[in-house]
């Protein structure tokens, strides 16, 4: 346990020089500068054989086989084309996912930002060898070499897409339009009893959003990095938020039946459960306010203990090649990583605006985002004077809010 | 002792090995598992279970207010709903065990098993509409909306047949003879029922409450269809164990629940209802 330690230390130090250098804005390499030490990972110099078999570990909707929707169905190609079998494995969330990895049953894992690091660090997956990837090259240069997807300049996966946790509305019933997320933190809200946030711990970071914005003089600078102090306040945003709360949500199909149902009016939520509303004929809008938002952005890792490197190294050319990344990405809903995928989508989806909707080579609105990101103790702003919270503070925080 | 022989020591033990490593390995050996994970931690970044003996897990069970708080609500709608089911499970059972014919009284122990062959989820989420504010209930006015109210409701119509079919077995046992005796002697229909019916039944009341009751205790996923933002025992261990990867806290917290568990049992095993399940 000892040694983990040590890389906790060792990874707290390189995300103090990494985010003092721009989380969710800056796409430079000056982590390097660091003495982070990622745990000594060999990565592959060369592609051999393919070991005919690959086992995938997903969010749900990455990586369909056709099971779910016979039309539905981007691995088949892909089996056919390499050889390698595919066996998928969805989870539902971040925690999930670092705990399955650990298992060492499974070659590769789409993986957010609160959840890459913490395999980097606990040695789980593996450096990748991006040359390897022929599809690589056509990757949104501000998807490369970020902080929560790489160390020290090396990457550790093929990126996938990102989102945005967008402030959604039913229209017929919010009046005026909300233009800011104040309008789900507000203590005298006229949606009394109607407001939905996102059941997870790291939706902190939205009311530590919000205060950054609100209350400058809190000096939260990285709604990732807070003191004690700091997560107090956020908390007692929350708590009053609490009274006025519908539910809070993490099954996406429960929170689109609440909205088309009147059972929820405003929230948090994603893009593609606002297309399923959408498509159902019912009222909303969703609109990313000027102060920013929270966000994901997902990357394709492969697992240091990969019994079958070669294929895991096709899945990740191929999830992050033009076809499978358009397929995945528009079953999903997000912008999809590749930037050739977007064609791909207007073709063969008949789908021109998918882009567009998600703004996927809309550098200025991804930089609006801050995304998905373990909190830690060594504070991720670069403050060196204070200790802050952990994800562990977080979720009993969490426990807390909800009562 | 019997001069037949019976079956040999060696062979009986040996009949009975699979239950006994059934109940000895899987069922209580997961339990003395998960109360030993109990006093360990995990590290906080890589989310490896760290296994050094600490108090930590129960000490924050004790010091945050929330988890007193937690558990008085469970507490609290666990008895509510053991009530609730009492009250409405009492006169359909006299009914099906007095009153109708023996033809109506089979329909009506197949129309009251009938809930259980349909999913669990399914009777969730058909709440979840009644419930909803587009739903029967909001159009008669009378919606409660998603909440504790809710959830008392739904947990109610969920474990009612629990609560059934001990007491119509139970009323079924009691001679119609001892209410004629008691109508002879002058007794009026409430006084034969508080003072007749109600001492013999209330074993098999006992014996339902055991399934209302845990099965409330437990329960965390109606919480997350109807209970809008309301927060149980089971959700804090779920969301631990699958949200926070945090598998030690869970189950310092999941021996909350047991021990109230033996504790009422310990209470029931006095009534004798336990010969009643």
């Amino acid at each position: 346990m000892n040694h983990n330690w040590k890389l906790v230390a060792a990874t707290a130090a390189v995300l103090l020089t990494a985010v003092a250098c721009g989380s969710s804005s800056g796409g430079d390499k000056t982590a390097g500068s660091s003495g982070f030490k990622a745990p000594d990972v060999p990565m592959a110099k060369k592609l051999g054989t393919k070991e005919g078999a690959v086992s995938i570990l997903a969010w749900p909707g990455y990586a369909e086989d056709g099971t779910n929707d016979p039309k539905t169905d981007w691995v088949t190609p892909f089996e056919q084309a390499t050889g390698c079998q595919a066996t998928v494995k969805y989870f539902g969330t971040s925690d999930e996912a670092v705990s399955l990895i650990k298992t060492g049953d499974y070659d590769v894992v789409s993986a957010s930002g609160d959840a890459t690091l913490r395999l980097i660090a606990g040695g789980d997956v593996a450096p990748v060898n991006t040359d390897l990837l022929t599809h690589y090259a056509d990757i949104r240069s501000f998807l490369k070499d970020k902080p929560y997807n790489s160390v020290d300049g090396q990457m550790y996966g093929m990126p996938q897409g990102w989102g945005a946790n967008l402030l959604t509305y039913n229209p017929d019933v919010v009046k005026p339009a909300p233009t800011s997320w104040a309008s789900v933190f507000d203590a005298n809200s006229p949606y009394k009893g109607k407001i939905t946030p996102y059941d997870s711990p790291i939706y902190i970071a939205d009311a530590a959003l919000y205060l950054m914005n609100t209350n400058p003089d809190l000096g939260i600078k990285n709604p990732y990095a807070l003191d004690k102090h700091q997560l107090d306040m956020a908390v007692n945003v929350l708590k009053t938020q609490r009274g006025e709360v519908s539910e809070y949500w993490s099954d996406y199909l429960k929170q689109q039946q609440a909205f088309e149902s009147g059972d929820s009016v405003i929230g948090t939520s994603w893009q593609f459960i606002v297309n399923l509303i959408d498509a159902d004929k019912k009222p909303i809008k969703a609109i990313l306010p000027d102060e920013g938002s929270t966000g994901w952005s997902d990357t394709w890792m492969i697992s240091s203990k990969s019994k079958h490197p070669n294929c895991a190294y096709a899945w990740l050319d191929y999830i992050g090649g033009p076809d499978g990344n358009a397929a995945s990405a528009y079953y999903f809903g997000e912008a999809p990583a590749n930037t050739k995928a977007c064609d791909v989508i207007a073709t063969t989806d008949k789908d021109a605006s998918f882009c567009d909707t998600f703004h996927a080579g809309d550098e200025a609105y991804a930089k609006k985002l801050w995304y998905w990101t373990t909190p830690v103790s060594a504070c991720l702003d670069g403050r060196t004077n204070v200790k802050c919270t952990t994800y562990a503070d977080w979720t009993q925080a969490w426990t807390a809010i909800k009562g | 002792m019997s001069t037949r022989s019976g079956p040999s020591p060696a062979r009986t033990g040996l009949l009975l090995l699979p239950p006994l490593l059934w109940l000895g390995v899987a069922y209580l050996g997961a339990l003395g598992a998960l109360f030993l994970a109990a006093f360990w931690t995990t590290n906080e970044f890589t989310g490896d279970l760290v296994k050094v003996f600490t108090l930590d897990n129960f000490r924050s069970l004790l010091d945050q207010p929330v988890y007193r708080t937690i558990t008085a609500r469970t507490l609290g709608v666990a008895v509510l709903v053991t009530l609730v089911d009492a009250a409405l499970a009492l006169p359909v059972a006299f009914f099906m065990a007095k009153v109708a014919r023996p033809g109506l009284q089979r329909l009506l122990v197949i129309a009251v098993l009938m809930p259980l062959w349909a999913s669990y989820l399914v009777k969730a989420y058909a709440w979840r509409g009644m419930l909803s504010k587009s739903g029967p209930l909001e159009w008669l006015g009378i919606s409660p909306g998603y909440g504790l109210t809710g959830l008392v409701i739904t947990l109610a119509y969920l474990w009612l047949p629990y609560m059934i079919l001990p007491v119509y077995a139970g009323l079924q046992k009691l001679p119609g003879s001892l209410l004629e005796a008691s109508a002879d002697l002058g007794a009026p229909a409430l006084t034969t029922f508080r003072r007749v019916v109600l001492p013999s039944v209330f074993p098999a009341f006992v014996a339902g409450s055991i399934f209302t009751f845990s099965l409330t205790m437990g329960d965390y996923i109606a919480v997350k269809i109807v209970g809008g933002p309301t927060q149980m025992l089971g959700n804090v261990v779920a969301d631990n164990y699958g949200v926070a990867n945090n598998l030690p806290f869970a189950a310092a917290y999941s021996v909350v629940p047991v021990l109230v568990m033996l504790g009422y049992l310990g209470v029931v095993r006095r009534t004798g209802a336990l010969e009643n399940l």
